[in-house]
């Protein structure tokens, strides 16, 4: 029994680092490989930074980088704003259709972005809008108003009544109740929303694809083209610059939230 | 500081009648409880009072200002919830400070009155704490300063003391008690608890499905309820049946029982009484004596520390009496007894 236990205990752990290998190994290596001056990946590996130099050297790329970030951190801040705004009417009012725009909020997050983005392009050429950086924000923010919407739903969600009506008999105004109790409540909801908000931007590649203009590229959009043309090793570097900043951006969340928590 | 009163106040949710025409008046300065089971109506007549929800009809007026149609924010009430709600991010300070604030009075006035409040609860030296750095006991005063501190008409507590332990409980009545004295603000509670309405009302309304069924002073309303309802709600109550004979009651089997103040009955009229169980005296055997008195045996005995309750079967039915212990009572299950109680600690309950 206690042999059977323990033999099962190490299937456990055995199937857990399995599953962290297969999912951190390929970044390890790719993390290597960027130091690497071999672009063809001879071992053993010469140190170098060789291909961070070409990464920052190629103004395409940095071009495109700076877009990525700039349209992510607009898409971010438009889509934590409207879909705070959106949560916050869903949670207060009552009014006809309510039932079925909440329902009508899940299914774009399903939906391939392949469809969503071919719609959007014939939609966007349609009414006017066209191709370039505004269609392309216009498109991030439409892809990650869901996200936002429903965590700070969730984050709602758990806020007693009691507060609000507590704060309401004090004699506050909707606005002081929402901006002195609602709002620091649903903080770290809003600021969870918001970084979906931004993975999902900075990481979509197909919309972007399809709005983008040749001057408007985004970072992968142009590893894409990069790729096509033939592989270099930059990409690796330029790989692993973006997994350290998402890491640590992630890791300094997670305190806030736990910070910013009700405990 | 203003009195209320509530004219004929009815709600309904959907088919379901939770306040009937309800009509009390709720003294200036006074404490007022309103005991009930749960689903009695009572959360909702003080969520109406403070304006969280609104009347179907009826009036609710403030010093004969009628309020029921005030939205909350503008009602002026201090509320203190069941879970004390207080603001999880902020400072007691800040969250006693919060009414005052929104009101924009001057920083230096804000800082003196709600020194003053959290002195009054004795939280003086705890300004900087979060609220989940506080204890029960001390959140609690923190809501209570929270509420009064902004010098509310009427200060409304639901179940204030539904979330601290027993220990708690019994200081907390006292010093709530205290607190209310010196600030001297109208203030009503709800409980469904009949010892924290006994203990710390001034008066008490008792609710029943949605009507109120009896109001009075503690003691009147123990003492001589008026209603079967409240006789076996507000404590323990023997009720004993029969028929009104213009001088008496008569039971089914014959047993004549003196009672006081039967009021305009007709001879003939069936009828109910009710006695408190301490009101009534044990004597062992079945001699015969004058008074009231019923004979049966002891069927069980309750133990519980300052008395003791005896169970005793009289013919076909069971009544209680409580004990002090501080009499020496060796009966025992299956003593023939003697139960004998005075003519006025009987009283008629409809």
């Amino acid at each position: 029994m206690n042999a059977v236990t323990r033999g099962l205990n190490g299937l456990g752990r055995l199937y857990v680092g399995l599953l962290l290998v297969f999912l951190y190994l390929p970044i390890i290596i790719m993390g290597l490989m960027s130091f690497n001056a071999s672009p063809f990946y001879m071992l053993p590996i010469e140190w170098s930074t060789v291909w961070y130099e070409t990464f920052f050297a190629n103004s395409q790329l940095i071009a495109a980088t700076w877009n990525s970030l700039f349209i992510a951190a607009i898409t971010t801040v438009i889509s934590a704003i409207l879909g705070t705004a959106a949560s916050l009417a869903l949670y207060r009012y009552d009014f006809p259709g309510k039932p079925i725009l909440t329902a009508a909020l899940l299914p774009p997050i399903a939906i391939p972005w392949l469809i969503t983005g071919t719609a959007m392009l014939i939609f966007f050429f349609g009414v006017g809008i066209g191709r370039g950086l505004h269609a392309i924000i216009l498109g991030h923010v439409a892809l990650a108003l869901p996200y936002v919407i429903i965590v700070v739903n969730a984050r709602l969600k758990t806020l007693a009544p009691e507060l609000e009506e507590a704060a309401r008999s004090l004699g506050a105004n909707q606005w002081q109740v929402t901006r002195r109790v609602t709002l620091p409540w649903i903080a770290p909801g809003v600021i969870a929303g918001g970084l979906f908000a931004f993975a999902v931007s900075f990481d979509q590649f197909v919309v972007s694809y399809f709005l983008a203009t040749p001057g408007q590229s985004t970072l992968p959009v142009e590893i894409y083209a990069a790729i096509r043309k033939g592989f270099t090793p930059e990409i690796n570097a330029v790989s692993t610059i973006i997994i350290v900043l998402s890491m640590a951006v992630m890791l300094i969340t997670a305190r806030f939230y736990k910070f910013g928590g009700e405990q | 500081m203003a009195s209320v009163e509530v004219r004929n106040l009815s709600r309904s949710f959907g088919i379901h009648k939770a306040l009937d025409d309800v009509s009390v008046r709720f003294d200036d300065g006074g404490f007022y409880a309103l005991l009930g089971p749960s689903g009695s109506g009572k959360t909702t007549l003080l969520r109406m009072i403070a304006g969280f929800d609104f009347p179907n009809s009826g009036r609710i007026e403030m010093d004969g200002e009628s309020v029921e149609r005030v939205p909350l924010e503008k009602r002026q009430i201090g509320m203190m919830f069941q879970n004390y709600a207080l603001f999880p991010n902020m400072t007691v300070t800040d969250n006693v400070a919060f009414g005052l604030e929104v009101r924009g009075l001057p920083k230096p006035e804000i800082q003196d009155r709600v020194k003053a409040a959290l002195e009054l609860v004795q939280l003086g030296t705890l300004g900087e704490r979060k609220p989940h750095q506080l204890s029960g006991g001390q959140r609690q005063r923190v809501a209570l300063a929270r509420a009064f501190v902004i010098n509310p008409r009427v200060l409304l507590l639901d179940e204030p003391l539904g979330a601290l332990d027993k220990a708690l409980r019994v200081d907390m009545q006292a010093e709530l008690k205290r607190i209310q004295r010196e600030i001297g603000i109208t203030t009503i509670f709800v409980t469904h608890d009949q010892e924290e309405a006994l203990t710390m009302a001034d008066r008490i309304g008792i609710l029943k499905d949605g009507r109120l069924v009896e109001e009075g002073e503690p003691e009147e309303i123990y003492n001589r309820p008026q209603t079967l309802f409240a006789a076996t709600f507000l404590g323990d109550a023997n009720i004993l049946s029969g028929t009104w004979t213009g001088k008496a009651m008569v039971m089914a089997d014959g047993t004549t029982i003196e009672i006081s103040g039967a009021g305009n009955r007709k001879p003939g009229e069936a009828m109910q009484c009710a006695i408190r169980p301490e009101r009534m005296q044990l004597a062992p055997g079945t001699a015969a004596s004058s008074g009231n008195a019923l004979t049966g045996r002891v069927i069980r005995k309750m133990f519980s520390g300052v008395s003791s309750t005896f169970h005793v079967e009289t013919i076909g039915r069971e009544i209680r009496i409580v004990v002090p212990n501080s009499t020496d009572t060796r009966l025992i299950d299956g003593d023939p007894v003697t139960v004998t109680w005075p003519a006025d600690s009987t009283f008629p309950v409809a």
